[in-house]
């Protein structure tokens, strides 16, 4: 037998199943019309889980971002300081955040799919729900006969169609975001551990940073020296002053020590 | 006929257009049973496509039960397979 012939019968031996339960024709009538309404409420939650799951991806996202634009920045101060070595280092760790990014945009655009899937279904639902309370009336209204059992059973296989239809899509959506969640909860533990803690800290001074700032006190210190040797009309040694004032640095250590000057002047 | 593609939605089609159909399902149905990932994606999209190409779709409030029923346009061949059991994926009403 088809394959589509297969699975039309599949979905009537559970309606079928569903309806030898209920009592009479009325019975069947209020029961579909709850199984919808509880159907709507669980896909609903479930375009709301995607949701969760969804926003939760665009924030790693995000931080992993935020890690790989501050290495670019790194990898020029120590370009500008003439260290390739830790530029070099600062982009192979941009490389390895990349990896991670293209996964989760690839993860994210599965979940928009699911998510617009499910309201769809919520969509198409809702109009079934409301064409079946219509339709249950009317047959309440006129139900008297064995005749109105058969229509009865009608209205009810569509929309048993129907639900069945629309919880599989939730099942679908609901395995697709377990699937996604352990993932990045694997991202949000490595971020945890520390393992990417380095790549990611912002503004808290890693590894690199502490080699840049050190690069840059050292510059400042040389820069200093050479104009205290100019002013008291001493002899400034060749090589020293020039690399002083073409480095980069001294500019943001002299913001941190204004700073810290500031902070200690508000000190008691 | 009524059709419906799980996940989409439901189309009325032509009688005439069984045998099309029947062939395409063949297709599909062939590569679930040997196992042939690359054959099952290409077959499913055209059955699915002459479906939605040659038939109506019928409105959101139609409360007909169809006559046959397709997999969903993403459906891996393992789901599909899984589908076809009795106690497979498709959940009770």
């Amino acid at each position: 037998m088809s394959l589509m012939k297969r699975l039309r019968l599949i979905f009537s031996a559970k309606a079928n199943k569903a309806l030898d339960r209920a009592e009479n024709p009325n019975e069947t009538l209020d029961y579909s019309y709850q199984k919808m309404l509880e159907m709507q409420q669980k896909v609903r939650k479930g375009v709301a889980d995607v949701a969760t799951s969804r926003k939760r991806l665009e924030l790693q996202m995000k931080q992993l971002q935020q890690g790989s634009d501050k290495l670019t920045n790194q990898a020029q101060q120590a370009l500008a300081q003439g260290r390739e070595d830790l530029a070099r280092e600062a982009l192979t760790r941009k490389s390895g955040l990349a990896g991670q990014v293209s996964d989760l945009q690839i993860q994210h655009a599965q979940l928009q799919a699911e998510e617009e899937k499910l309201t769809l279904a919520s969509q198409r639902l809702q109009a079934k729900i409301e064409a079946f309370r219509t339709k249950k009336e009317t047959l309440k209204a006129t139900y008297n006969a064995a005749k109105a059992t058969t229509t009865i059973n009608e209205a009810f296989s569509g929309i048993s169609e129907e639900m069945g239809d629309v919880g599989l899509a939730i099942e679908r959506a609901e395995d697709k975001t377990a699937q996604m969640q352990a993932r990045s909860g694997a991202i949000d533990e490595l971020i945890a551990s520390g393992a990417l803690e380095d790549k990611l800290a912002l503004g808290g001074g890693d590894d690199i940073d502490r080699e840049l700032a050190s690069l840059s006190s050292t510059t400042d210190v040389e820069a200093e020296l050479a104009r205290m040797k100019a002013a008291s009309g001493g002899e400034v040694t060749a090589g020293e002053a020039p690399k002083a004032i073409d480095a980069t640095g001294p500019d943001e250590a002299a913001v941190d020590s204004t700073v810290e000057a500031e902070r200690t002047k508000e000190e008691p | 006929m009524i059709v419906r593609i799980l996940g989409e939605g439901q189309w009325e089609v032509s009688e005439a257009l069984l045998e099309v159909l029947n062939a395409l399902d063949q297709a599909v149905e062939s590569a679930v049973e040997t196992s042939d990932t690359a054959t099952f994606g290409p077959a499913l999209t055209a059955l699915l496509d002459a479906v939605r190409s040659q038939g109506t779709r019928l409105e959101d409030d139609s409360l007909e039960d169809s006559d046959l029923i397709l997999p969903p346009s993403d459906a891996s061949l393992d789901e599909v397979r899984a589908m076809l059991t009795d106690e497979g994926l498709v959940p009770d009403p």
